[in-house]
């Protein structure tokens, strides 16, 4: 990503090497067109629409043009909106720890365990392609194994553990925790997996010749390696979680609540002006959390 | 052969309890599909039957499902050659630094991690408030475009992060003109990686949910049907549509596995074209 069309131009001529440099910004503008035009439209406008209405009021039927605070005043005043912004993020942290613990131990083994390069493709794909179908049907398929009647309840039953159906499995933040981390642990693997692939296998040889044990090679050689992969993860698992909407509102019956869920609900009362107060502050808290992590992490060069 | 370490069959273990984790829900719904008649949503299994899925192919049983899902099929495809088309361009784009640059790539950052309920919601407004009306194929395409372009952007840059660009200067110095460097050169070398950004923007449109909820107006993709019985259907029909909705992505996979495996055979038998070009 250097300028190497100015390096490579012969110093002696600069006219040249001038117009190079316009032509080469312009060939990425129109390359980069139809992308920043998808962006523009559908991205950029989308959120300073969101900010304006944000502003607006709001009538049971209608919405008006306004610049008042109520509905961040109203927002930040409620004592619900702190209680469902810690909600949003016990789960974004607790399914943050399933996903990494699993994602980690899963890639580990495919990049360290598995010789054969066959062999980790085919297992790799197996691991990816659940993220290629829908994810409703995957949380609707958690029915028949949590419900009152359902798999591990009569399981449970019959093997004596339990003498009563459990209530809690389906329905409640277990579910809704186990849906998160069955639909985003792939987001885990492939980030880890891609950089662990990386890892130059001579400084493990290098780390068992100087007498390390597998838990000190894991510790201090693979795990700060394997970090970038770890973040870009932890990126993706952190904020399809505290976007969320539709997995906690399915699997706990409606029961529980997050940023999302209170989003949705407003704009299913056309309350628009105070659904886009609450979704710039998630927005917002969402970006804050990114920026932390991206001080660990340079995505450009990780890709 | 030398002998694996005890660690290796720990996680072989911890690996096949992961996979009967990610596979096993989809698979019970596959069998339950199968229920009786008078079967319910667990088991046991009373009976097996092609029942449900009978209901299925009735047209009043559930809501307009063979609509939804040609429109999502539509949908699908035209997002997939979008996606492959600009991802293309703004992987060339980005292969250099131009002006702005940088702005759009953080843009596409946020593209990717930006809460959908918000594209929804603004989509929706901006549709709302000029009076547009919103629509699948209008609404609905632009804010899966922002779900499916940053995914095909990111295997784009992977993909040219580790292109050997001694192809590209040896055609320059063969005469060839930047165009035929990236038709005869490039493109065909980037062909594999682009059967993944077409399966990606295909599957991830298809199955879209929350950049589609609001934007999609009065017709249902297929998703926001099946969401949409999830709250009034009690019966194993949903289990069969999730089995035919499964079975049709595991179908697509397949297909464009096989394509970028009958690719590489051809290329690895054809070996170097070396010359061919030449008259």
């Amino acid at each position: 990503m250097t300028d190497q069309t100015i390096i490579a131009a012969p110093p002696d001529v600069p006219a040249t090497a001038a117009q190079r440099g316009v032509g080469r910004h312009l060939t990425g503008w129109l390359l980069a067109a139809p992308l920043a035009g998808v962006l523009a439209i559908f991205l950029v406008l989308p959120i300073l629409t969101i900010v304006v209405v944000s502003f607006w009021g709001a009538t049971e039927f209608s919405i008006y043009p306004a610049f008042e605070f109520d509905n961040y005043a109203f927002l930040l005043t409620s004592d619900v909106t702190w209680r469902v912004f810690g909600n949003t993020f016990k789960y974004a942290l607790i399914t943050w720890a399933f996903t990494l613990l699993i994602g980690f131990t899963v890639a580990y083994y495919l990049a360290f365990h598995i010789r054969s390069l066959t062999w980790q493709i085919g297992l790799f794909l197996l691991c990816t392609v659940p993220f290629l179908t829908s994810n409703i049907i995957r949380m609707i398929s958690w029915i028949p194994f949590l419900g009152r009647e359902g798999i591990a309840n009569s399981a449970l039953l019959s093997w004596g553990v339990i003498d009563a159906p459990l209530d809690w499995l389906l329905f409640s933040d277990f579910s809704v925790i186990l849906a998160f981390v069955h639909l985003y642990t792939l987001f885990m693997v492939v980030p880890i997996f891609n950089t662990m692939m990386r890892i130059d296998r001579s400084l493990i040889e290098a780390a068992t010749d100087a007498g390390a044990g597998g838990w000190q090679t894991l510790w201090h050689v693979i795990i700060p390696l394997a970090k970038p992969g770890i973040m870009i993860g932890t990126i993706f698992v952190v904020t399809l979680v505290m976007g969320d909407f539709i997995t906690v509102r399915f699997m706990s019956g409606s029961q529980s609540a997050n940023v999302g869920r209170l989003i949705s609900n407003d704009i299913g009362l056309l309350q628009y002006p105070s659904a886009s107060a609450t979704a710039v502050v998630l927005l917002v808290t969402v970006l804050l959390v990114i920026a932390v992590l991206l001080r660990f992490v340079d995505i450009r060069k990780e890709l | 052969m030398e002998r694996r370490p005890r660690s290796f069959y720990v996680l072989t273990a911890f690996f096949g309890l992961f996979l009967i984790f990610l596979y096993g829900p989809t698979v019970t719904i596959g069998i339950l599909s199968f229920q009786g008649p008078q079967g319910g949503l667990t088991f046991p299994m009373r009976g097996t039957s092609l029942h449900w899925f009978r209901d299925l192919f009735e047209q009043q049983a559930v809501g307009d499902i063979w609509g939804a899902f040609r429109r999502s099929l539509v949908l699908g495809l035209v997002v997939m050659v979008t996606t492959v088309v600009v991802s293309v361009m703004g992987g060339l784009a980005f292969r250099k630094r131009f002006a702005g640059s940088s702005v759009l790539f953080y843009l596409i950052v946020t593209s990717l991690v930006i809460p959908s309920i918000l594209v929804s919601l603004g989509v929706g407004l901006i549709f709302n408030q000029t009076g547009l009306p919103v629509h699948w194929a209008s609404s609905g395409y632009g804010s899966q475009l922002t779900w499916t372009l940053p995914f095909g952007l990111l295997i784009m840059f992977a993909v040219f992060n580790r292109f050997d660009r001694s192809y590209e200067e040896a055609a320059r110095d063969l005469g060839a003109s930047p165009w035929q460097t990236v038709r005869h050169v490039v493109l065909p070398i980037i062909a594999p990686s682009l059967i993944g950004v077409a399966l990606f923007g295909f599957t991830l449109s298809y199955d879209e949910f929350a950049r589609t909820l609001l934007t999609a107006g009065s017709y249902n993709t297929l998703p926001l049907e099946i969401f949409g019985m999830t709250t009034n259907v009690t019966t194993p029909v949903i289990f069969a549509l999730g089995t035919l909705t499964t079975a049709f992505s595991f179908v697509v996979i397949g297909v464009f596995l096989a394509v970028v495996r009958v690719m590489g055979r051809r290329r690895a038998r054809q070996g170097s074209d070396a010359g061919r070009g030449l008259v």
